[in-house]
């Protein structure tokens, strides 16, 4: 018999709970209990940061956190961003308009990460930034237009464009 | 899913180590990022595991009376990193845990794990060596402390009995008062890596500052465990701030470690690194201290 738990959480704004298997990462229950399928499998090692959600305003990546560990949290996936009647948020359409979106398996690991940042309202040198997105592999982009977009992005939010 | 036999989720401290004394072979889990990731990778599966990351007693950096730092050991490296009272008293530290891996890994990623799973590369290591840290363990006999230099004692082994629980890493004030220090990770990407070497280095100058009053140089990735470079301390104090101290502490360093060759670097590469790098730290640690070169 496998050991199940009981994990109450709030997923984007929405108080939630299920039984999950305790050996389920957090990757896991995103994707095949609420079929947050933003959360990628990549690496599942904590290197490529496709699974990174945030949880209580911190980026996590989801597939080295377990899914027990969650309960009593508040989650944000990237479904979390969109407006009620789909709309994109300013850092999703910016991903588009700056081509920072090839494959687009990274994208919502990067965008949570991006979200972040900018939610400390603060203003990063384009090196900072670099720091702070270096938790993410892209294999297609090479970066600079992923860069351009979070910094864009932030000097929209600051008024400085 | 993860290959575990069992999972225990600790309610408190007194919880964690009834816990382990039932289930002996249990392994305790803090952030995760090394057990889990080893646990993928197979090492440890089938074991049962006592998670204590819930346990938000054990989060936190504050000061006691007597001016010793308090770190707790499921603090991340993250809020370790911007703590007040870290970057106060010792930014080395601070700077050090910044060098950690990625952000997400710096979130998850606990000082407590980092010292407990006795890696020679773990970033706080060598920092916390430098500053001569005293650990504290809470097990079933109760509470004892001990030095870190008898913490380490021998690669991925540290002084944990069974049934032990790391509380709490401290710094005593006559440790980091007046001193200061400078880290430097060399390793091959700016993130997401691991150290081929480091090496931490904090100083006090005479009131003067023309004179190195005491030096404490230490390592990782240059042995077995984190270490101290006794000769390089002896060859820098009591010695004049110039270019020619440096230079007799760096090459003294060579006497006291004992680097391998692995896959990320040879030994003759480490060695190379050991010289330069207590050169460059031992530099900026004089110029923070208000000493110039």
């Amino acid at each position: 018999m496998p050991q199940m738990q009981l994990v109450k959480c709030t997923i984007n704004g929405k108080a939630t709970e299920t039984t999950v298997d305790v050996r389920a990462s957090l990757t896991d229950m995103l994707r095949n209990d609420y079929r947050l399928t933003s959360v990628k499998k990549g690496c599942e090692v904590g290197e490529c940061g496709a699974c990174n959600v945030i949880i209580d305003g911190e980026c996590f990546n989801s597939c080295i956190y377990l899914a027990v560990w969650a309960d009593g949290k508040s989650i944000m996936t990237l479904e979390g961003l969109i407006g009620p009647d789909g709309e994109l948020s300013d850092i999703q359409q910016a991903f588009i308009d700056e081509a920072a979106v090839q494959c687009g398996f990274c994208t919502p690991g990067f965008i949570m990460t991006a979200w972040e940042l900018l939610e400390s309202g603060k203003e990063y040198t384009r090196d900072e930034l670099r720091k702070l997105l270096a938790g993410h592999l892209c294999r297609c982009t090479g970066y600079e237009n992923i860069i351009n977009a979070v910094e864009t992005t932030m000097k929209k939010r600051l008024g400085k464009a | 899913m993860y290959d575990m036999k069992a999972l225990y989720e600790a309610k408190s401290v007194p919880d964690a180590i009834s816990l382990l004394q039932e289930h002996p072979g249990a392994r305790i889990l803090a952030g995760g990022s090394d057990v889990l990731v080893q646990l993928r990778e197979g090492k440890l599966a089938g074991l049962e595991f006592v998670s204590i990351f819930k346990l938000d007693e054990l989060r936190g950096v504050s000061l006691e009376q007597d001016g010793t730092m308090r770190i707790l050991p499921l603090t991340s490296f993250s809020h370790v990193a911007r703590d007040p009272i870290v970057n106060r008293c010792v930014r080395v530290l601070a700077e050090a845990v910044d060098k950690v891996g990625g952000p997400q890994v710096r979130n998850i990623g606990t000082i407590g794990g980092n010292i407990c799973n006795g890696v020679t590369s773990a970033d706080s290591a060598s920092t916390l060596v430098a500053y001569d840290a005293v650990v504290e363990v809470t097990g079933p006999e109760g509470v004892r402390q001990l030095p870190i230099s008898e913490w380490y004692v021998g690669a991925g082994k540290v002084a944990l009995r069974p049934a032990e629980l790391l509380t709490a890493i401290l710094i005593k004030k006559e440790s980091y008062e007046g001193y200061a220090g400078f880290y430097i990770k060399y390793a091959m990407r700016n993130a997401m890596d691991i150290a081929t070497l480091g090496c931490s280095v904090n100083v006090k100058l005479s009131g003067d500052k023309k004179t190195v009053a005491d030096a404490r140089v230490a390592y990782g990735v240059a042995g077995p465990v984190p270490m101290r470079a006794k000769s390089a301390e002896e060859a820098a104090r009591g010695k004049p701030v110039s270019e020619e101290t440096v230079e007799a502490a760096a090459q003294a360093a060579l006497a006291d470690v004992n680097p391998r060759t692995s896959w990320r670097a040879t030994k003759e590469f480490r060695l190379h690194l050991v010289e330069e790098l207590a050169r460059r730290a031992l530099k900026e640690a004089i110029n923070r201290a208000g000493g110039e070169i």
